[in-house]
């Protein structure tokens, strides 16, 4: 049924990207391809992967977009944005799906499509305004970000691995996962903090996964730059006899 | 938003079908026209080619069309599923009436609620592909009231054109039906034009600073790509036409969807009944169709997707 589940266990899984910290190395992205093209939405299709013109389906895309200085004197920056499905609690992909392939569980709100009984009609990846939803062409189905259900209750895995291999891959440890349903929840928490926030919540669809603003930058100086005191006045100053017996003996 | 060939030929030729069907029933039922056998089985022949070739066209825009059947499970929730509902249960009434009318040669009694019930189901269908597109929140171009109105009205157009050629083609013509054409042309014209008022006078588009969210700290551009080569999302859902061949096309549109079909049954207005009429009839069907075309092509091409921004479009 792609009507949305009627009963919730309140859990909701997702995850909070942290776009103070990202650094857009494209880890997530490489190690998603990586384990899902071997999991649940296995194959995700290359074309032409080695030619003038590849094209492919992945599940998670860093952009990098450039902010100039707003009227807060904010300073101007550069945010690496990572974008994948969000989980969204009101999903319009589930709803228009005329075939029930595409659905969202009641037990933990991961959106997932069915792959035996998609059509390929690409409706659902019209109705959703991230542009999470990637149509394979050689399979001829819609493929989307699992939240690697494949991996988190994967019993045969290290508890450690039993996250998201974007999660896992994140070098600087910019995207976190959790139940964002429990208030009282590591990911919750951090959203409360840093005050993360929904991407498009004007359209209604109720994104479960958060991001975390940029931190405020320092504001800058109009004493210009720093200038670093030479050495050997450091050392003179600083009275210390290892520093004066250095200085003669290099500068004989 | 890509302009598929197949979802362009589907929503032409299905709306006029329909829109033939729903003229066919009404006029029969109400005896306004007689129950020619010949008549009946070619109008009936050309609706149902029209919708079924539609529909088949739409069925190539599938990843899997053998799984196809599925589609019809959703009602519930997706108005493509109730679409498809619909096109499949309309088959049922307009059957019986076509047989009816073209073996028995009767379109009265029990006859006539076939009719009428295939009438409401065309109408049905026709609001539904409406609704497909005006139910997505994400493209502010279909996400519009005109738009549903718009494409039960071009489909009843489109459909009282071919009505019109093919009674007087069976020297069954009457001036109503001419005027008829003229209206519900005219109608169509007025909506489409409310269509393009709304669309251009629509208040602040979105840019990628509200995509992001990170327009509250400034202006955001693009600064690097997500990846080197387009995706899906950038095929399917960044297709951007030119705001100059926009325009002009709005004119060859107005022109062939329109005006043309318009004079052209002012001058079977005129000339009444006969070779010449039923000529210039099925000329102004033939030429909105290919007008429809233009006017489908449009309707994707001008449509602006929020998850381009996400790929650097300037509004949406």
């Amino acid at each position: 049924m792609t009507s949305l589940p009627e009963t919730s266990s309140g859990k909701k899984l997702g995850l909070v990207i942290d776009l103070d910290t990202c650094v857009g190395c494209h880890a997530c992205a490489v190690s998603c391809k990586e384990w899902n093209t071997t999991g649940y939405s296995a194959p995700l299709t290359d074309q032409n992967p080695y030619g003038a013109d590849a094209a492919g389906v992945w599940l998670n895309r860093v952009h990098s977009y450039e902010v100039s200085p707003g009227t807060q004197g904010s300073g101007g920056m550069t945010v690496n944005f990572p974008r994948s499905c969000l989980h969204c609690e009101e999903p319009a992909c589930v709803t228009v799906c005329p075939t029930g392939a595409s659905y969202k569980r009641a037990g933990d709100g991961i959106v997932l499509v069915n792959p035996d009984t998609c059509i390929g009609c690409k409706l659902c990846s019209w109705a959703c305004p991230y542009g999470a939803r990637e149509y394979d062409d050689d399979h001829g189905v819609m493929k989307k970000c699992t939240l690697c259900v494949d991996r988190i209750y994967n019993e045969n895995l290290e508890p450690e691995d039993r996250q998201p291999a974007c999660v896992r891959a994140c070098p600087p440890g910019a995207r976190h996962f959790g139940d964002l349903g429990d208030p009282e929840s590591d990911v919750s928490t951090l959203v409360r903090e840093r005050g993360g926030y929904d991407l498009m919540p004007g359209l209604g669809y109720r994104p479960v996964n958060k991001y975390l603003p940029p931190r405020e930058r320092r504001a800058a100086t109009d004493s210009g730059p720093l200038e670093l005191e030479p050495a050997d006045v450091a050392a003179a100053a600083a009275g210390d006899g290892m520093f004066r017996w250095l200085d003669r003996v290099l500068s004989r | 938003m890509h302009p598929a060939y197949s979802v362009l030929l589907f929503t032409t030729f299905s709306g006029a079908g329909y829109g033939l069907m729903i003229l066919l029933c009404l006029f029969a039922v109400a005896g306004a026209i007689p129950a020619d056998p010949v008549m009946g089985a070619i109008g009936f022949g050309l609706s149902f080619a029209m919708v079924t070739f539609g529909l088949a066209s739409s069925a190539f825009h599938l990843g899997h069309p053998e799984r196809a059947w599925r589609a019809v499970t959703q009602w519930r929730s997706s108005w493509l599923s109730r679409e498809g509902v619909m096109a499949l249960i309309t088959y049922v009434p307009a059957g019986l009436f076509a047989m009816g009318w073209v073996f028995v040669e009767d379109t009265s009694g029990v006859w006539a609620l076939f009719g009428v019930a295939a009438a409401v189901g065309a109408l049905a269908t026709v609001y539904c592909t409406g609704m497909i597109y005006q139910s997505l929140k994400t493209i502010r171009q279909w996400h519009n009231d005109w738009v549903t109105s718009v494409y039960v009205l071009l489909a009843v157009a489109t459909g009282a054109l071919w009505f019109n050629a093919l009674v007087i083609a069976f020297g069954e013509g009457r001036s109503l039906f001419t005027w008829l054409s003229i209206a519900a042309l005219s109608l169509a014209m007025v909506a489409k034009f409310g269509y393009w008022h709304s669309i251009d006078t629509a208040k602040a588009p979105r840019d990628t600073g509200h995509a992001t969210g990170l327009g509250r700290l400034g202006t955001v551009r693009q600064w690097e790509p997500a990846h080197t080569q387009t995706n899906y999302v950038q095929r399917e859902m960044g297709f951007r036409v030119a705001r100059k061949h926009a325009q002009k096309l709005r004119i060859y549109a107005l022109l062939a969807g329109f005006i043309v079909p318009l004079v052209l049954c002012l001058a079977v207005a005129a000339v009444a009944n006969g070779p010449a009429a039923a000529i210039l009839a099925f000329l102004a069907a033939a030429v909105a169709m290919f007008g429809m075309l233009i006017e489908r092509w449009l309707f994707f091409a001008e449509a602006q997707h929020v998850a381009a921004l996400y790929y650097g479009a300037d509004s949406a």
